[in-house]
Formats: structure tokens, C-alpha cells, sequence
């Protein structure tokens, strides 16, 4: 399967709909919604809004007590429900894999049911297996022998399996531990970027929608659908006090995830490698062998000339990587001992530091004007401004090393 | 002693061995009997038990009549059936058919129950996404709920073997054969020896047979069904030396002998456990 840009299809457009359980409690209250193809619509809100409710009717799991919804135009009751649901993928929370089946039989579940031959669909399991960055060999294991983010890898790749243009994933990372759950999102962007599905994702993490989503759609308890737009209009223009509040007070500070930090000055910086001698003083940056960032050590407080042993070493936090945003370069200052947040390339060497002080203005500027880059060009321009930023930076060095 | 003793005599007299009462023809006769209601048991439970647990409503019901049934006794119902049967001038079959139909008043129940709970157990995670994968309902039964729910239909197939083989002794009440002629015949005789024999095998042909059902469970059950408890005894394991969890994490490949050295996912647990 090679990469190819957009499917163009699986436009899913919410008609009027509302779902009335038998016990009374009315779970959507007329939701009409037009879900982008190709794109990641995600549907946020507390518990009890109705997003999972409205994510299950959309394969028929949950049939609505009014209103319609249609795919392409097409009512989704025109076809019987399990063939509307075999062109649908379903990823759910802890993955729901078959016990009994190998992970390459859980993935040609759909292609076995649509009748393609027992060999092509375990050539397609194959590819799928790779395709989510699992190793081929995993395939003759069962799900019992997979830790659980595996697990939801394969449930991602059983869900991709017929190539549907349209993939349902019910909070699938929320029972995963959050190193895992920071991969598995990663890795579905990736997917994303290379497939090109409409996909509709379910969850409660304001934070996961925000970074996953093209679209988010805000419901409030009862089923009420508060806001439609992208993750920026959101965070910059909630349009009731229910999504300000849901957003949260961090919003600001989570709007910083939309400027991009590749315009930020980084300024080179002296690193040791772990098991040599010490030199220098102040806080140094401590790298492997592979010029990876390992942690700091404060010289003031090594002996002089010791080597450099790793239980020495106040451990690094955020890493800013080509393409990481101006949040990701404030929490790396923020959470860098020396307040000089270290930046890396892609192959996650260690490319030199950010100064706070040009964290803090980037931050300022994306606050009011959305936008860096036409800052640092700016400044690139002023020799003069250059040189009162570096003074601000020096003061700023100088304050995180005595409050410290 | 005298008691053993005289059993072991009883066992190993070479008379006792051969023609039409011989111990391998009452072998033989037990183990059909048996056979015969274990399968009519399972034609009849299995598919009854799936579906209950399948649509999820009934259990109640049934799982009431199948245990008041179990309170039956079994030698009442075999008299009742016999008369009934002879009434009709059946003949033999007549008879064979009262035996199996008083012992599946014994092997219904477990199977039936088990196979109702096996379907059940399935964790509705993985029912949901059969269903979301748009398997049809029958497909989800057969695919998915039935061989997932197969331990513990095996386990109940067990039970009511256990059960039939030791029941099946009151087949010489109404002149069938079987193991326990002996035990009748013994009684009756007050030939404690035969009797005590005759208990004996039916012992032995519960034990050989449990294994064998076991043996078959092992061969039928998904492998993906039978890792769990492998599972926990590795869990455990880097709990009780959290240093050697910490070497295969770095190394996974270690020499450790507590964690196999090639099993990635084994490692993969570890590098968790040290993360955590």
C-alpha cells in the first residue's frame, strides 16, 4: 500500500440525532453534525455528554431515537449492520482483541469476514503489523503475551485491516500508562499523515483531543453539542462558559501548542560526556555516546577533574525536537535545572539550548498574535535588540541558577 | 488388609479377565454407557448453555430446572424409566435408553451451566468488538464466545464425566452390564472382594478418563487461552528481585534463569515493572 493523500471519502453527517435510553436518561439531545472526510474529528466532553453514545450510532452499535445520520449522503440504515460495520474501522479501550486468536488472526478478522482467501488476508495482517510499527514477529503471539499498548497497536492495525475510509476509536489510550499513551498518539498522527482517514475520536483528555484533533466537537452533559471547530478557535474563542470551563484555566498555556518553535534562537552549549572528567562550572549538560542528552550535573558542587557517573546527574525533562511547539519549548526551559531547555534534532543529539528569555517572548507573542516566526525575523534584523535580548537572557540564567 | 489383599486376588485371578462378564467387556459396556450420555449431554447442553449466554437472558430459569433435576434420584427415575420403557416393550434399547436418560439428568447440569458462564465471561470488550467488526451474531457465537468460553465447557464436560462414570453403576439393576455388576452382583453375593474391585476400576476409569478429557482440552483450547497462568508465575518474578529486573531491562538477553532469555515480551514486562 503506498501513501496517497486523502480518501475523499466517509463524510458522516449527524441529522437531528438523539438517543432517549429505555431508563429515560437522554443521552444526545439533537446533534447535527457534519464530520470532515480525511480528517480527525475529535468528540470531547465530561462523562455523561453523549460522546461515546453518538461515536457507537455512527456504526449502528447504539441506534438513535430520532433523527438520521448518513455517510456520503447515504442513510446508514439503508444496508443491514454488520456490512455497514465491516466498512467501518472500531478501535475501543483496552483493545477488545480475540483471546483465542493470534495477533495476525485478530488482524485478518475483517478481511476473513468480507471473504477475501485465508492467505491474502494474512499477507494484508502482515503488512498492518508493520504498518503500526509492530515487529513481524509478534504476529504468532497471543494477546495475552502483549503488554497493553501492543495490544492497542494491533487493535488499530485489526481496525485498518479492510481499509476502511472511516475509523471510530472509542478513548482507545486511556487505559494505557502515559509514556505509552504519548507513543500510541504519536503514532496514530503518523497513520493519520499517511492514510488520510475520516476518523472520529472519542475521549475526556481536553489534552490528547487538542493534540490529535483537526476538528474538536465540545458536548456538554445532556448530549448537547457546545462548540464545532478547531482545537485553536477553542482554546482562543470558547463559546460558552461550559467550554471555557471544560478547556480549563491551562488553556493559554495549551494554546502555546499551536506556535511553532523552529524560528527560536538555539545557542551552542558545552556538554560532557558521561564517565569523563569534569571541567568548567555551573550547570553542564551531561550526553552519551551518542550525543543524546542524559541530564545536568552542577560543577559547582562535583569535584573538579572526577568523572561524571550517571547517579551524579539531575535528570533532564522535555526535549524540544524539530517541529515541537512554543508549549513544548516552555516546558523544556521550565523543566531543565538550569533553565536552559535543551533542544535536539531529529536523530535526538543534542543541537545546543534555548535561552528563557527567548521562550518567554516567543510565548508572549503567540499569546497576542498567534504567530513567532515574524518576531525572530524581526529581531534577526536589530543587532541592537539582539544584544539587549542576550543581556536578558544572561539575567534570566543568572536568576534560575540562584533560585535554585 | 484381608480386604486388600482379597481385592487384589479378585484382580488379578486371569478368569476374571476374559469372556462376557470379563473386566474388559464391563469396561467396554461402562464406557459406552457413559459415552453415550456425555455426547447426548453435550448435543443438548452446549448449544442450549450458548445461546442462554449469548442473548444473556434465561440463566435464571434454566440454571433452576437443570439443578432441580439434579436433585432427582437417580435410582427412582432409572426404576421409572424401566417401567415405562418395559410398558412399551422396548426391549434392550429400551433399557440402554432409560440408563442415559437418567444419568443426563446428571451430566446436563454442569455442562449446561458452564457453557452458560464460559459464554458470559467473555469480556464484553472483546464481545463488543466482534460485534463492531460486523460479525453476525452467529458468527460472534462460533468465532468468538463459543471457543472462548471452551476452558470452562471442557471443565464442565469433566465434571459431568465424573459424575456419569460413577452413576453408570446402577446399570445391573435393570440387567444391564457394566462395572457395576460387580459391585451389584458383590453385594448382593456378599462378595465384598468383587464388590470392593468393582469400585476399584470404576475409580481407575474416572481417573484415566479425567486425564483423557484434560489431555483433549489441552489439544482444543486455544493456546491464547492457556497463558495466564504462565503469565502470573513471570509476573511475579521481578517483584521478587526487582535487580534482576533491572538487568534484562538493559539486557534483555540476560542469563537470568527466572526470565526466558528470548521471549521479548517477557522483557517488555520487565522494562514496566522497572519504569514503574
Amino acid at each position: 500500500m503506498s501513501a496517497r493523500p486523502r480518501n475523499l471519502a466517509g463524510v458522516i453527517t449527524f441529522e437531528q440525532v438523539s438517543k432517549r435510553y429505555p431508563d429515560g436518561t437522554l443521552a444526545v439531545d439533537g446533534l447535527s453534525l457534519e464530520i470532515p472526510d480525511g480528517a480527525t474529528t475529535v468528540l470531547v466532553g465530561p462523562s455523561g455528554c453523549g460522546k461515546t453514545t453518538s461515536l457507537r450510532m455512527i456504526n449502528r452499535m447504539i441506534d438513535p431515537s430520532h433523527g438520521r445520520i448518513l455517510i456520503d449522503g447515504k442513510d446508514i440504515t439503508s444496508e443491514p449492520a454488520p456490512l455497514l460495520r465491516r466498512g467501518i474501522g472500531y478501535v475501543i479501550q483496552n483493545a477488545g482483541l480475540f483471546p483465542n486468536r493470534t495477533v495476525l488472526g485478530n488482524i485478518a478478522t475483517v478481511p476473513l469476514l468480507v471473504g477475501m482467501s485465508k492467505r491474502a488476508a494474512r499477507a494484508r495482517a502482515s503488512e498492518l503489523l508493520e504498518r503500526v510499527g509492530l515487529a513481524p514477529e509478534l504476529g504468532k503471539r497471543y494477546p495475552a503475551q502483549l503488554s497493553g499498548g501492543q495490544q492497542q497497536r494491533v487493535g488499530v492495525a485489526r481496525a485498518l485491516a479492510a481499509d476502511p475510509p472511516i475509523l471510530l476509536m472509542d478513548e482507545p489510550f486511556s487505559a494505557v500508562d502515559p509514556v505509552v499513551r504519548t507513543e500510541l498518539q504519536d503514532e496514530l498522527l503518523r497513520l493519520q499523515h499517511e492514510l488520510g482517514k475520516t476518523v472520529v475520536f472519542v475521549t475526556h483528555d481536553i489534552d490528547e483531543a487538542v493534540k490529535l484533533g483537526d476538528r474538536l466537537a465540545i458536548m456538554a452533559v445532556g448530549g448537547r453539542l457546545a462548540q464545532f471547530g478547531t482545537p485553536a478557535e477553542v482554546l482562543e474563542a470558547p463559546a460558552d462558559d461550559f467550554v471555557a470551563a471544560f478547556v480549563g484555566r491551562d488553556r493559554g498555556y495549551r494554546a502555546l501548542s499551536f506556535a511553532s518553535a523552529d524560528a527560536l534562537p538555539v545557542h551552542p552549549e558545552p556538554t560532557v560526556k558521561l564517565g569523563e572528567p569534569l571541567r568548567g562550572n555551573g550547570w553542564l549538560l551531561v550526553v552519551d555516546d551518542t550525543d543524546a542528552p542524559r541530564g545536568w550535573v552542577n560543577a559547582d558542587e562535583h569535584p573538579a577533574g572526577q568523572p561524571v557517573r550517571q547517579q551524579d546527574l539531575r535528570l533532564g525533562g522535555t526535549l524540544l525536537a524539530p517541529g515541537g511547539s512554543v508549549r513544548t519549548a516552555l516546558d523544556a526551559a521550565l523543566s531543565s535545572p538550569s533553565g536552559r531547555g535543551v533542544a535536539v534534532d531529529a536523530a535526538g543529539k543534542v543541537r545546543g539550548t534555548l535561552r528563557p528569555g527567548d521562550v518567554f517572548g516567543a510565548a508572549e507573542r503567540a499569546a497576542t498574535s498567534g504567530s513567532t516566526e515574524a518576531y525572530y525575523d524581526e529581531k534577526q534584523l536589530t543587532a541592537t535588540e539582539h544584544a539587549e535580548l542576550t543581556a536578558a537572557e544572561q539575567g534570566a540564567d543568572r536568576l534560575s541558577k540562584d533560585g535554585r | 488388609m484381608n480386604v486388600f489383599s482379597g481385592v487384589w486376588d479378585w484382580l488379578t485371578d486371569g478368569a476374571h479377565w476374559t469372556g462376557e462378564s470379563g473386566i474388559p467387556t464391563r469396561v467396554l459396556e461402562h464406557l459406552e454407557y457413559t459415552a453415550l450420555t456425555l455426547l447426548a449431554a453435550i448435543i443438548i447442553a452446549v448449544p442450549l448453555g450458548a445461546w442462554i449466554g449469548h442473548i444473556g437472558r434465561g440463566a435464571g430459569i434454566v440454571g433452576m430446572l437443570a439443578n432441580s433435576l439434579r436433585a432427582l434420584p437417580s435410582f427412582g427415575v432409572l426404576i421409572l424409566l424401566t417401567v415405562w420403557a418395559l410398558d412399551r416393550a422396548w426391549g434392550t434399547g429400551g433399557l440402554l435408553a432409560a440408563t442415559v436418560v437418567t444419568l443426563l439428568i446428571l451430566a446436563i447440569p454442569p455442562i449446561l451451566t458452564n457453557t452458560y458462564a464460559g459464554v458470559r465471561a467473555v469480556d464484553p470488550a472483546v464481545r463488543d468488538a466482534a460485534r463492531g467488526m460486523g460479525m453476525s451474531p452467529m458468527t460472534q457465537l462460533l468465532r468468538v464466545e463459543l471457543p472462548n468460553a471452551l476452558p470452562l465447557i471442557m471443565a464442565g464436560i469433566r465434571s459431568a464425566y465424573l459424575q456419569v462414570v460413577a452413576t453408570a453403576v446402577i446399570a445391573p439393576y435393570i440387567s444391564l452390564g457394566g462395572l457395576g455388576t460387580y459391585v451389584y452382583y458383590g453385594l448382593s453375593q456378599q462378595d465384598y472382594p468383587q464388590m470392593t474391585a468393582g469400585a476399584v476400576l470404576i475409580a481407575l476409569l474416572a481417573i484415566a478418563g479425567d486425564l483423557l478429557l484434560a489431555g483433549i482440552a489441552r489439544l482444543i483450547v486455544s493456546p491464547g487461552l492457556q497463558i495466564p497462568r504462565r503469565r502470573a508465575w513471570y509476573r511475579r518474578r521481578p517483584n521478587v528481585s526487582p535487580a534482576a529486573a533491572t538487568t534484562a531491562a538493559v539486557e534483555p538477553a540476560s542469563t537470568d534463569l527466572d526470565s526466558e532469555p528470548n521471549d521479548p515480551d517477557t522483557a517488555g514486562d520487565d522494562r514496566r515493572a522497572a519504569a514503574r
